[in-house]
């Protein structure tokens, strides 16, 4: 797992409208980086509802909100409409899962990351990290304001 | 901007919508748009033991949950809170505006006063505070059950 004050890797990936977002775009803001099994699952889908439900009070406390999984950036665009949500969904499709390996979260036997959770600061370092103890639970996004406060 | 750390569920109150007799029971977090609710909630309803509803709509995956919710607040300012939540979960194919007018006109409620307060603010606040106690406990999903306040059951899923 990756380390509280490790320096997060970067990466370039597309969003769910084709367009290369990388994780130095976020330089001076904060970020939370959501790596999830998969688009269309039902934990997934709950998992992303929750925390879109309260996107604005994540995003008072000066964080943004993005997901990972993957999928590619057409699932994403199709998993964002079929839930409601406006949260940017970065496909980490080819190579496979190298973001989700670069932040130890793949899990090889399943061929999808882990739930997991990392806050990079606005300097780039990664400030807190959560992983799931399997992919069948997904943190609560109380454990998110526990960490922003 | 309220707190939303973790916190256990507040213990169940005179303004808690609590039905059944006794001390003892469950607290069900809940989504009225919520298919999976709608089983529980059968399946929870003939248990013995008090029963209370806190509301927890997944407003982007149930868009009509709000409305939901508020036409429940509504109806329960007229003494029908469960009438209108059994209501709801035993016919979910019938949630428009037009559908909830029959209900409250079913259940022998003043339809204006009903509008009036399905909008009303505080009705709002009352289910955001819900929800959010709801959140700060963990739930992670509908229906979510504790007992005391401990989270005993939640839908099973693989991933």
């Amino acid at each position: 797992m990756i380390a509280v004050g490790d320096t997060a890797p970067d990466f370039t990936l597309r969003d769910q409208d084709g367009e290369q977002v990388s994780l130095s775009d976020y330089r001076g803001r904060k970020v939370l980086l959501v790596f999830y099994p998969g688009d269309f699952s039902p934990v997934c889908g709950d998992q992303l509802s929750i925390y879109q439900e309260v996107k604005p009070e994540i995003e008072a406390k000066g964080v943004e909100l993005v997901g990972i999984s993957v999928d590619s950036f057409f699932a994403h665009k199709a998993f964002q409409e079929k839930l409601g949500i406006d949260t940017t969904l970065l496909s980490d499709f080819e190579p496979k899962g190298e973001v989700a390996r670069a932040y130890d979260s793949y899990v090889e036997k399943m061929g999808f990351a882990n739930r997991t959770l990392v806050l990079v600061d606005e300097d780039g370092t990664v400030a807190w990290t959560y992983e799931s103890p399997n992919p069948g639970e997904f943190p609560g996004a109380n454990v998110i304001f526990d960490a922003l406060s | 901007m309220a707190d939303l750390g973790s916190a256990p569920i507040p213990p169940v109150g005179p303004d808690d919508h609590a039905r059944g007799e006794g001390k003892e029971g469950v607290v069900v977090y809940a989504d009225l748009g919520c298919p999976h609710c709608a089983g529980a909630w059968h399946r929870l309803s003939e248990r013995s033991g008090r029963l209370v509803f806190r509301h927890f709509p997944v407003t982007s995956k149930h868009p009509r949950s709000p409305a939901l919710h508020a036409a429940a607040e509504a109806a329960g300012r007229q003494g029908r809170f469960f009438e209108m939540v059994d209501s709801l979960y035993a016919d979910r194919g019938r949630v428009d505006d037009p559908h909830l007018w029959e209900r409250a006109d079913r259940f022998g409620l003043d339809l204006a006063r009903f509008e009036q307060d399905r909008r009303a603010e505080e009705i709002q606040a009352r289910i955001k505070r819900d929800f959010q106690s709801g959140i700060r406990a963990g739930v992670a999903g509908t229906p979510a059950v504790f007992d005391a306040c401990t989270l005993v059951a939640v839908r099973e899923r693989e991933f």
